[in-house]
């Protein structure tokens, strides 16, 4: 166990070097002028533009570039935006609100689509299993702006049900639910259809079988055999979306001009931030692959029939 | 599917597509019977009403994208702002947008341009993660090592961050013609994507590997591209099919993700993504223009999906 | 989200900004300036109330010399008073902290300031103040972005030197031989001394704009820390800072000033876009925005959602569009007239801007002294069959284009002028956006477009002079079109010239009809700006330099 964790954890090196190559070489070759807009309607000065150049390297070659800016991040300095505000400060602001965002949506899209997973998993084919079929599969088909913007319309400007926007940071958790939703409708349906798959597959599996043979009560088959196993990939599934949903909040943000990370690279990319944005999305490859190693540790406890060594 | 997280989307279908090859040896072992797996998955398709309804969408989709005259003869672009924003009446059936053209005949219209991207995306995301895949799973060792690590750098990077650093970064400065775009919109859908594929090829070719029938024509002296090719290839096709119809319709959703952020297709080309953006401003005084091109957007990869779902239950056993 | 942000909100510098409100028959001021609601910051209001403003997060460290942008210039202003300031109605300029500004050649001015004043810190204002932090503005190794501001004071060739061969080239800009202009002397604590290179009249016109305000010795010492915590002579004081988010400011009641607010605590709240913004006023999770997004304006909804408490207003710019003339396609004037005559501006503006612009019947803004009506005459009103005419006459074939950048929310009436012109003359018309607002300059400066790209004035100051010097006199600074005329170059110089202003006028008003025999640019129509607040205020209006008027606004008492 401990060799494998090791070995997966060097794995991560590589990727994390990569990803963070990846990201500042694209950044860094963003057409177009990196001061517009800096100095209002009308072109910087020469003499603005010189000394920025010099403070933030621009002159460098990208690998010196990439270099300088990697030492600083080892030693925990995230560097500073062409605004000349701290990226760690940045960050340390908006995560919380990414994670708050994803936190929500994770709740909601766990809740319900486990609810009406098992529901239809265990009650099998009827008009109920049809009706979630239906309805996951439009949300699956609904892109999530569209979704976005109707409930931000209706619920919001027309009806005042919930706030338009989330602009206070940190975010209010009860302000966070209808762009939860929104954030996770979609991996909702997923819970939801790999927790029916599942649970009607090990239905019919021997293990159950065999516990329905000795004679255990339902509750405790139900519980423990069919439940705990039929958990595996949907914790799987659940594990990884942590991740996905904070990198994939950038346009739920955007909507609800909830002040997360998402805005953050978004803004970065159209100021040619390279730091903001690699800082950020190294931190969001890391959240990634290191939940993916979590879930695969997981799937021990679950399943006694993994063991890494 | 549309969400831009695909990698939410990939740990799904990747696990669907295990199952699907646990599946797969289940058949192999079922000897004698007298109609081949695909057969059998044909047969059985025919049937499910989920296909028939799916495949009826996608061929009216497709012919809307080959021969939009057929449907329509107002010309999508003529535009008259005396009618700007009217709602749907008996000359227009979807109304007119902000700039007063007719909605019903550029909804017809802009179904080629997603159509075109979404499966351009499709081949390439299959034959880029496929060929890759296929190699790492068949040779293993430090080749699967390397590539999974530089599936795992593209994976990791969250989907609509990096499509808009790519765009971005690509776009030439000064007037791009519309091929351009849309050329570039394709490479990054498919760059992003490739991992997803490749892994699901990866396990299925690790799983036909092992198969008997391999181990028997390597002992035979078979090289080493026949048996990819005719051994493992037939054999780990199904699971990425599955994915790429699923693929398909998410590519479909992503086109107008993309053109709604500004950065995807844009006018002159007519596209479902590009009317959602356009209708953005207006959505509170004319919903007509955001209803009718989402409505077939969703339509569209709906069917999309639906389609894979029945080609995944066709051709798993254990769905039966 | 899909606009950036940058473009949202600096829909105009702030160097450009004079504006006149009071000539707004047409707006619905409803609830608006001291009008209807008359309280009057009367009994109802709060003295020590709290309001929020809509706020973009400064692209510079908040250095008066340095910020430009309206984002910054915001919160520099209400941090900063400087010698003069602008009246948040007629945009005239008038003596703020200092006593008198003097000059008998408009060469040498003898600025004498107010006694008793102090920076935030409880230092005194002094005169060394100004000059120093007018030096360091100036003195090009500092960066400054408003360092120009000052080229006309004399010495400032010695501070402020120019890289020889651009930003790009391999080669540095000379170091400067000092850091103080020749020009500015400080004569005792309240009084220094202005000496320009050459006389200059509108010199004091400029004293309100930032990078004349004067800064603190504090600053000088460690400027690190001033940007960590500003600190101004103004009637707000920095209080805290939250990057992305807000920033909060509070009333400074040492303030001398006679623009005192009558709320105390200000915070500005940034927001990702216009958009959100107006969703938080309408939810009344904001006071107060400056500029109210399409999506408001789209059928008129701003007036339902913010119903008693939302303005319009219009200023002194207009929207044009300039033929590249350096181009083949555009020379003859026939073409360019057919091409004007089929735009229908009034549907324009009626379907895109929801009413709220006013179709232009000449190049100079109405709002401006010396503007006379109708110098665009029947060229400037729909009219396709005329159009067609001219079109027949010019015998032009092929297809125009029409460009402008993506990144300014300009695509839809950009897309409205293209359909109108394609329907009325039967010529194929496209719009071909370019990214960003830098690449289209870049290509305008560089006289490389080939399509009718997007122009646009805002005044500097308000004459009808400013309208048309810079812009249609061969070889002017804004003059993109590459346009002559040497019959206008004549007339614009015999108005320069002239005795009085009246003179002048006729001059330039002859001028003016001139451009309706080449019409190098089409007018289209004239600037407004819409604004809202949220129930909790009373007497919100916006300012000349299209900011909350801080004087005047009033926050409801719970």
């Amino acid at each position: 166990m401990g060799r494998y964790v090791l070995r997966r954890l060097l794995q991560l090196v590589p990727v994390f070097i990569g990803t963070t190559f990846l990201i500042y070489w694209l950044v860094w070759s963003l057409p177009g002028d990196r001061f517009a807009g800096k100095c209002g309607e009308r072109p910087c000065e020469p003499a603005y533009i010189a000394k920025m150049t010099e403070k933030f390297n621009l002159d460098d070659p990208l690998i010196v570039q990439y270099g300088k800016y990697m030492l600083n991040l080892l030693q925990g300095d995230f560097g500073i935006t062409s605004k000349e505000v701290s990226v760690g400060e940045l960050i340390a602001n908006a995560y919380p609100n990414t994670l708050r965002l994803a936190v929500v949506a994770l709740l909601i899209e766990a809740v319900i689509g486990l609810a009406a997973g098992i529901l239809t998993g265990l009650r099998g084919r009827g008009f109920l299993d049809n009706l979630v079929l239906v309805s996951t599969l439009f949300l699956i088909s609904l892109p999530v702006f569209v979704t976005g913007f109707v409930l931000q319309i209706v619920l919001g400007f027309e009806l005042h049900w919930i706030k338009t926007t989330v602009s206070a940071s940190p975010a209010p958790w009860g302000h966070l639910i209808a762009p939860g939703f929104v954030l996770g409708s979609l991996s909702m349906a997923y819970v939801t259809r790999l927790t029916r798959t599942s649970i009607a597959e090990n239905k019919r599996a021997d293990f159950v079988r065999t516990a329905v043979a000795k004679g255990l009560p339902q509750r405790r088959v139900v519980g423990v055999h069919l439940l705990r196993n039929s958990a595996i990939p949907v914790v799987t599934f659940l594990g990884t979306d942590l991740g996905a949903l904070m990198g994939g909040a950038i346009v739920t943000e955007g909507i609800f001009d909830i002040k997360g990370i998402g805005n953050l690279v978004y803004d970065g990319i159209l100021g040619k931030d390279g730091a903001a944005v690699t800082g950020v999305v190294t931190l969001l490859v890391i959240v990634y692959l290191i939940s993916n190693l979590l879930v695969d540790l997981l799937y021990a406890v679950l399943d006694p029939r993994i063991r890494y060594d | 599917m549309t969400d831009p997280s695909t990698a939410a989307t990939g740990a799904a279908v990747t696990s669907t597509a295990g199952e699907f090859v646990t599946g797969a040896e289940h058949i192999e072992t079922k000897a004698g019977k007298p109609r081949s797996l695909a057969s059998d998955a044909w047969y059985d398709l025919r049937r499910r009403p989920l296909f028939i309804v799916s495949a009826a969408l996608i061929l009216l989709v497709l012919l809307m994208a080959a021969w939009p005259s057929l449907f329509t003869s107002v010309d999508p672009t003529y535009a008259d702002l005396g009618r700007s924003r009217d709602a749907p009446s008996a000359e227009a059936w979807f109304g007119y947008d902000n700039q007063g053209a007719d909605i019903f005949a550029r909804v017809i219209y802009g179904a080629r341009a997603s159509i075109i991207v979404g499966v351009v995306s499709t081949i390439l995301t299959v034959l880029i993660g496929g060929a890759l895949g296929l190699l790492a799973g068949f040779y293993g060792g430090w080749i699967d090592g390397l590539m999974s690590r530089i599936a795992d750098v593209f994976f990791g990077l969250p989907f609509v961050l990096g499509a808009i650093i790519i765009l971005s970064s690509f776009r030439a400065a000064g007037s791009t013609s519309a091929t351009e775009i849309m050329f570039l919109v394709i490479l990054s859908i498919s760059v992003l994507s490739w991992p997803v594929c490749m892994r699901i090829m990866r396990s299925a070719a690790i799983t036909a590997k092992q198969q008997d029938y391999v181990k028997a024509a390597r002992a035979l002296g078979a090289s080493s591209t026949r048996i990819i090719l005719r051994h493992m290839l037939p054999n780990a096709l199904a699971p990425v099919m599955v994915y790429a119809t699923i693929a398909l319709g998410a590519f479909i959703g992503i086109e107008a993700t993309l053109s709604f952020l500004g950065i995807g297709l844009r006018a002159p080309v007519v596209s479902w993504g590009v009317m959602i953006a356009d209708s953005r401003d207006v959505i509170r005084v004319a919903p007509h223009t955001l209803l009718f091109p989402a409505a077939f957007l969703t339509a569209t990869v709906l069917a999309f999906v639906m389609l894979g779902d029945a080609v995944r239950e066709a051709l798993d056993p254990k769905m039966r | 989200m899909r606009k950036p942000r940058w473009i949202a909100a600096s829909a105009m510098s702030l160097a450009l900004a004079l504006t006149l409100t009071a000539c707004g028959g047409d707006s619905e001021n409803s609830g608006g300036g001291n009008g209807s609601t008359g309280s009057g910051g009367g009994s109802t209001a709060d003295p020590d109330g709290a309001l929020s403003a809509f706020g973009t997060e400064p692209e510079n460290p908040l250095v008066p010399g340095n910020t430009n942008e309206t984002g910054g210039s915001k919160v520099v202003r209400a941090l900063f008073t400087g010698l003069t300031t602008y009246d948040p109605v007629t945009g005239e300029s008038k003596n703020a902290m200092a006593q008198e500004i003097k000059t008998t050649d408009s060469k040498v001015y003898t600025i004498k300031i107010q006694a008793g004043w102090k920076f935030h810190d409880g230092t005194d204002v002094k005169a060394k103040n100004f000059v120093d932090a007018w030096n360091y503005t100036a003195y090009s190794p500092n960066g400054q972005q408003n360092g120009s501001f000052f080229e006309q004071v004399q010495g400032y060739k010695d501070v402020h030197t120019e890289d020889p061969d651009g930003t790009a080239g391999p080669q540095k800009a000379p170091q400067p031989t000092t850091d103080k202009m020749s020009g500015l002397k400080v004569v005792d604590d309240t009084t220094f001394e202005v000496t320009l290179a050459s006389p200059f009249a509108v010199f004091p016109l400029k004293l309100g704009y930032n990078p004349f305000f004067p800064l603190p010795d504090s600053f000088f010492s460690d400027p690190k820390a001033f940007e960590a915590k500003p600190i101004g002579n103004g009637p707000f004081k920095f209080v805290s800072r939250k990057p992305n988010t807000e920033i909060k400011l509070t009333r400074n009641d040492d303030y001398k000033g006679a623009d005192k607010a009558k709320f105390k605590d200000l915070t500005f709240k940034i927001y990702e876009s216009n958009e959100a913004a107006y969703a938080s006023v309408v939810s009344g999770d904001l006071d107060f925005l400056d500029t109210v997004p399409p999506t408001g304006i789209a059928g008129g909804k701003y007036k339902q959602d913010l119903e008693g408490r939302n303005g319009s207003t219009p200023y002194m710019g207009n929207q044009t569009v300039t033929f590249p003339l350096y181009d083949p396609t555009y020379q003859n004037p026939d073409l360019r007239k057919a091409i004007s005559l089929a735009i229908d501006r009034k549907s324009i503006v009626d379907k895109i801007f929801d009413g709220t612009r006013i179709p232009a019947d000449g190049w100079v803004n109405p709002a401006v002294p010396g503007y006379a009506k109708d110098q665009c005459g029947e060229l400037c009103v729909y009219n396709p069959e005329k159009a067609k005419e001219y079109l027949a006459k010019s015998g032009f074939k092929g297809a125009i284009k029409f460009s402008t950048n993506a990144d300014g929310g300009h695509k839809d009436w950009m897309t409205a002028t293209c359909n109108s012109i394609k329907n009325a003359l039967g010529i194929e018309c496209t719009y071909e956006p370019i990214p960003t607002f830098a690449e289209t300059r870049q290509q305008i400066n560089g006289r490389k477009m080939t399509a009718i790209f997007r122009s646009g004035w805002i005044a500097d100051y308000p004459s009808i002079e400013n309208f048309l010097n810079q812009i249609y006199r061969t070889g002017a600074s804004s003059n993109d079109g590459e346009y002559t005329n040497p019959k206008l170059d004549e007339l614009l110089t015999k108005a320069d010239a002239a005795p009085s202003v009246d003179e002048a006028n006729k001059l330039y008003q002859e001028a003016e009809r001139l451009l309706r025999d080449d019409m190098p640019v089409i007018p289209l129509w004239n600037q407004t700006a819409q604004y809202g607040w949220s129930e909790r205020l009373d007497n919100a209006r916006l300012s000349s330099l299209r900011e909350l008027d801080l004087t005047t606004v009033t926050v409801k008492k719970k």
